[in-house]
């Protein structure tokens, strides 16, 4: 489908990081991500990185940005805490820092192992000095990617995108998305 | 095993020796940081003072914006052991570019020469580790390319190796335990991000 006359949010996300010129693109397995990350690893212009896990991604990032070039990290909240230790070279640095985080834990979420990390996501990306944008309605995501990434790459600062599991869907949660 | 004979100092330095701006260097925190900086600092070099477990990945994110340059991780053998998974995601881009050169004396030698996993096990009650390969770990994560340096007569390959030959190259070098001075860098690490984007970028 063209992304142009697509309404679908996960496609405008793709415009958004499009139209600021990232050129690295890093995640792990999800099932929320993964129509994006397809149209990413489909990209000429993207280079997708699998991580092993997603503290991995902070550390891509910098190189990246030493080098020149714009990232983005996509992770569930599942894999947040795994980045927090890293998540302070982002300050040390001060480099821009983008990450598009779907949500469990969240909104009727089914797993209540997901509950922990997933209501603490917030927190301890804030208590990092990371600057939190909220989603929750398809229509606001993609204004919503834009002024993350305007804050991230223009404004220096580090941000995550909370995508709400209101936004993704409870029910049909785990299954592709296509 | 023979007990290693390299000296980490003299070895890093006849590495990046002529170091020009194709070369670009990321230094793991710690001795490492200490033996890239004694060989000479200069803006393309990317010494860290923390974010331990990282500089395999940032090598990697270097080397894939900026496929013109050459681009050489030098770290300690703990700080690759925390995050042996970035090995299998270098080995999943195959950066023809990037050659990341492990230091390993079997310690942990900022915290008072503890052994790590790579130092031998059943070596008594405070010296054991695991007898960790970290060049056998690296091949098996699909880096092909690997070696294992323990004589002077393999550093002139080594250096070769790490300056020139189609990457992703991985060397473990195995080193003395030595007491050696603090060579210290900049410590500020916005500054250090600054300076070496201005010198391979011309802008911050």
């Amino acid at each position: 489908m063209n992304a142009e006359t697509s309404p679908d949010w996960r496609d405008q996300i793709f415009d958004v990081l499009q139209a600021h010129g990232i050129k690295q693109v890093y995640h792990v397995p999800d099932a929320g991500h993964s129509r994006l990350i397809e149209h990413c690893q489909r990209s000429n212009s993207i280079r997708t990185v699998a991580l092993t896990t997603e503290e991995e991604g902070i550390a891509l990032a910098a190189g990246a940005w030493l080098g020149g070039q714009r990232s983005v990290l996509l992770m569930q909240s599942s894999g947040v805490g795994n980045t927090i230790n890293l998540m302070g070279l982002t300050k040390t640095l001060r480099f821009p820092f983008l990450t598009l985080i779907t949500m469990r834990g969240d909104y009727g979420e089914f797993n209540s192992w997901q509950y922990p990390m997933g209501q603490g996501t917030p927190k301890v990306l804030e208590a990092m000095g990371v600057l939190l944008y909220s989603v929750d309605k398809a229509d606001e995501v993609k204004a919503t990617v834009d002024a993350a990434a305007r804050a991230a790459f223009h404004g220096g600062q580090s941000v995550a995108v909370l995508l709400r599991q209101k936004l993704i869907g409870i029910k049909d949660f785990g299954k592709k998305t296509k | 095993m023979s007990k290693a004979t390299l000296q980490r100092r003299p070895l890093v330095k006849k590495i990046l020796d002529g170091a020009d701006d194709n070369l670009l260097v990321i230094a793991g925190l710690g001795s490492s940081n200490w033996d890239v900086t004694e060989a000479g600092d200069r803006p393309l070099n990317m010494p860290l003072w923390g974010a331990m477990g990282a500089p395999v990945g940032m090598g990697l994110g270097l080397a894939l914006a900026q496929p013109g340059k050459r681009v050489l991780v030098i770290t300690g053998d703990a700080d690759v052991m925390m995050s042996l998974g970035s090995l299998a995601t270098v080995a999943t881009q195959q950066p023809d570019n990037l050659a990341i050169v492990v230091l390993d004396n079997e310690k942990f030698g900022e915290t008072g020469n503890q052994a790590s996993h790579t130092s031998p096990r059943n070596n008594g009650p405070t010296e054991s580790g695991a007898g960790a390969d970290l060049a056998m770990i690296a091949q098996g994560c699909g880096i092909v390319d690997v070696g294992t340096i323990r004589e002077s007569g393999e550093v002139a390959q080594l250096i070769k190796d790490a300056r020139t030959k189609k990457g992703p190259v991985f060397r473990l070098v195995k080193v003395m335990v030595e007491k050696l001075d603090f060579v210290m860098p900049p410590q500020d690490g916005a500054h250090l991000k600054d300076r070496f984007r201005q010198a391979l970028l011309g802008h911050p």
